[in-house]
């Protein structure tokens, strides 16, 4: 059964799983909104940003995402803030707020 | 080829937003940055042992991967990747399959320093076609901070507590990646995450692209473990190459190249001050610690520079 | 056409393997199924098969390249015994939850304490519910013709569940005997190729194997599994009017020997089956009504099916090759006996543990198996419902 991961969930019965809880498609972990965990915030200030791209890489939850070359503002749905972006950014442009 | 990192930021994401690692997790810009060394044409079977990164990352029915994975247990991440590898051989030769599959194995140090050992050393001897990766975060982290053998001396893990009786670890860390160099493997390097992660992406797509078993090594800090806070995990990777506790250099069939040597290489201390796992060494009486630290640093670096020169 | 020929079980589960051509074989040895990947070795040598035979360092990791590959869209398949399945444990779990249909020859032998290289069911039955499908053999043809069912039952979308192909150490596994084998052709055009609908090296989708699963999904998880388990049950059938349909021999999930009137009967597994089904015959012509149960496959268990052909005995003594030291007898017993329980009129029960570590089992301790049934019988005692038969004792052996 190729059932889709966005279709599968706790109450669903077993008749219903994947076999052997394979799953057949790419990156399903998407679904999941890590950006909940956020206690801390990182914010984008697109004016000081020179697009040097040191941020990109280091973040451990893909939320910084780069098209054509440059970093868009953050994927908030996944960030957890843990601010390794916010100490490699070497021109500021990331601001770490508390969450309220 | 340079290496560009716009160019290499361009590259689709292989490696998904919305795993479940700890924030600030190290093994998390590892995987970003071992998928990205992948040709974008070629697809890719991980082999994962378990551990923290196999828990966060595939979670049913949530896969953080882009392409084919598989766990099935701690100790056998190599031995599943051999079999994965002698798969794809007999389906090429019988025609089955078309593309390009690299196999990477990943392991924790628990995976791959320990209980994982003896199936990385028969893959290697074996001389199977993958790289192996370990994202090393120097003790079991999954159940808890408990030593491994790559835990260094000194530090304070939960089966290594420092105390009035005890300055935590006792024993200096296995050395794995000359371990693995003495199989004969055609690549071999050990590397972290600073910079623009151009060494760590130099040596994985040269390990990737190697033929036969090749390793490595990534120290990987953990924020819960070595008790830091998690923003600081770019100057701890620094300080750990800065001081030479953990040198940067791979070695190519038996040869080994330095790939940095630090201008002012900095006392160790600068790297242990940063983090909570060491934090008992500072007390008075206690000063000793330091300096043995330091003396096992020294003498290690030596020997590595005679084998690199 | 057969081929009639002369053959080891072990030579016998390598023929078959050969003739199958899996794709991977990955080996580590152990006494006494070494030989089934040393001949296999020399098919491979000899240009006989093209499998990729890989030579692991273990047999844990032998299993674990096995998963590998069969995840990866093969047909993989290794052979172990006692210490070497023991060492598999953790990974003969990993790969029946993983719904991966590999195939395990397995050359029954003790485990240890004390080592001992002989026959007995300790090594598979204390794997009895790691989730394999287990067929055991009587002797060296059931071994072979269980392995050309093998692959096609664990691979049946309505199962993929491993198996285990058992054969008797030593007993089975080296003795020579004569054997009917199939045409290479003809056992190729029986088992088919293996085309699972997703594989690690598919090109249109990844394939991610192997999840961790929090409890909303484990329970769920473990009754799919619990289900193919039961549907394996038909499947066995199937396949099995198949191979008769196409070789002539016939196979249940038991064999039934003079069973149709019997009042006293003997259910055990395998080789010794050939010993007690002297026993019976010599009985019948002394005008006992005795009969014999071999049982075949012990995973999925059919209980309902061994009932029913027990349920008109007087008594019944299921004979365990392994000690389960429950202190309550061994596992064919419980299963059978268990099996029983809601019969309105069942036959008295009893378990006797024997033939531990290669001791001999002969026409005469079967015989005295049966002078227990029909005193049972005769006085409406049942006595030690576990007992141990064939040791050196300073007890009388119960009567």
């Amino acid at each position: 059964m190729s059932k889709k991961a966005a279709e599968i969930n706790e109450q669903i019965p077993w008749q219903e799983l994947t076999t052997g809880c394979e799953i057949y498609e790419p990156g399903t972990s998407r679904l999941t909104m890590t950006g909940e965990w956020r206690s801390k915030i990182p914010v984008f200030h697109k004016e000081k940003c020179k697009q040097c791209l040191l941020c990109a890489p280091f973040c451990p939850d893909s939320s910084i995402p780069v098209k054509d070359g440059k970093r868009e503002d953050f994927d908030y749905d996944h960030c957890k803030g843990c601010g390794i972006c916010v100490t490699v950014c070497p021109f500021d442009a990331i601001e770490w707020k508390e969450v309220h | 080829m340079a290496y560009n990192l716009k160019e290499q930021l361009n590259k689709p994401e292989r490696f998904e937003a919305g795993h479940r690692l700890c924030a600030g997790c190290g093994a998390g810009i590892v995987c970003r940055a071992m998928m990205r060394a992948l040709e974008p044409e070629d697809k890719a079977v991980i082999c994962n042992a378990t551990g923290c990164l196999e828990v966060s990352s595939f979670q049913y029915p949530y896969t953080a991967w882009h392409d084919s994975y598989i766990h099935t247990a701690f100790e056998n991440a190599t031995a599943t990747a051999s079999g994965v590898e002698a798969a794809y051989n007999v389906m090429r030769r019988r025609g089955k399959i078309k593309d390009t599959f690299k196999i990477l194995a990943i392991g924790g140090d628990g995976g791959t320093y320990d209980i994982g050992f003896q199936s990385l050393s028969g893959a290697l001897e074996r001389g199977h076609d993958f790289t192996y990766f370990c994202y090393d975060n120097e003790a079991y982290m999954n159940t808890g901070t408990q030593r491994s053998s790559a835990t260094p001396r000194f530090a304070n893990a939960t089966t290594t507590p420092a105390g009035v009786e005890s300055v935590g670890k006792k024993q200096t860390q296995k050395d794995l990646t000359q371990i693995v160099v003495a199989h004969g493997a055609p690549y071999v390097a050990q590397t972290t995450l600073i910079g623009t992660l151009k060494d760590f992406h130099e040596k994985a797509h040269k390990a990737i692209y190697t033929e036969g078993p090749t390793f490595v090594n990534v120290l990987t800090p953990c924020p819960r473990g070595w008790q830091y806070p998690a923003e600081l995990l770019p100057e701890i990777c620094k300080m750990a190459v800065e001081t030479c506790v953990w040198p940067l250099y791979e070695v190519e069939n038996g040869e080994y190249h330095l790939s940095y040597m630090p201008k002012k290489k900095l006392p160790v201390e600068e790297f242990m001050k940063l983090q909570g796992r060491f934090r008992h060494c500072f007390k008075p009486g206690n000063e000793w610690t330091i300096e043995a630290a330091q003396e096992y640093v020294d003498k290690q670096w030596e020997a590595l520079l005679a084998k690199c020169n | 056409m057969s081929i009639k020929d002369r053959l080891s079980g072990n030579e016998a589960i390598a023929t078959a393997m050969r003739q199958i051509n899996p794709d991977v074989f990955a080996m580590f040895p152990i006494t006494p199924s070494t030989e089934i990947p040393q001949f296999y070795a020399q098919y491979v040598a000899d240009g006989k098969v093209d499998t990729e035979f890989i030579c692991v360092e273990s047999e844990h990791s032998a299993l674990s390249a096995c998963a590998g590959a069969e995840a990866a869209g093969c047909r993989a398949v290794t052979a172990t015994s006692s210490a070497g399945l023991s060492y598999m444990n953790e990974m003969l779990y990993v790969v029946a939850s993983s719904r991966l249909p590999l195939v395990l020859a397995v050359s029954n032998r003790a485990l240890t304490g004390p080592i001992n290289i002989n026959h007995d069911y300790s090594d598979s039955m204390a794997e009895r519910d790691s989730g394999f499908i287990q067929l055991y053999a009587e002797n060296n043809q059931e071994a072979y013709d269980n392995y050309l069912q093998a692959h096609r039952i664990a691979e049946h979308p309505d199962v993929r569940l491993p198996l285990m192909v058992c054969e008797d150490g030593f007993i089975t596994s080296h003795a020579l005997e004569n054997i009917e084998l199939e045409e290479d052709e003809a056992v190729k055009d029986f088992v088919g190729e293996y085309h699972p609908e997703n594989y690690l090296l598919k090109s249109e989708n990844p394939l991610a194997v192997g999840p961790y699963g929090v409890s909303g999904y484990y329970m769920e998880a473990r009754v799919a599994q619990a289900e193919a388990m039961k549907n394996a049950k038909r499947v066995i059938l199937e396949v099995a009017a198949d191979f008769e349909k196409r070789f002539g021999r016939h196979y249940e999930f038991f064999e039934s020997y003079r069973m149709e009137d019997a009042e006293l009967a003997i259910v055990l597994m395998g080789s010794s089956a050939g010993t007690a089904k002297v026993a019976v015959d010599e009985l019948r012509e002394e005008g006992v009504k005795a009969g014999l149960i071999k049982v075949r496959v012990f995973r999925p268990f059919p209980g309902e099916e061994i009932v029913e052909a027990l349920k008109n005995c007087k008594a019944v003594a299921i004979l365990d090759k392994s000690e389960g030291f429950s202190a309550n007898g061994g596992p064919l017993f419980a299963e059978t006996a268990s099996a029983a329980i809601n019969l309105e009129k069942r036959p008295k029960m009893i378990d006797i543990v024997y033939g531990l570590g290669g001791r001999d089992f002969t026409v005469g301790h079967a015989k005295r198996v049966f002078a227990r049934l029909a005193k049972i019988v005769e006085t409406g005692e049942t006595g030690p419902i576990y007992s141990h038969m064939g040791q050196r004792d300073l007890r009388k052996e119960v009567q």
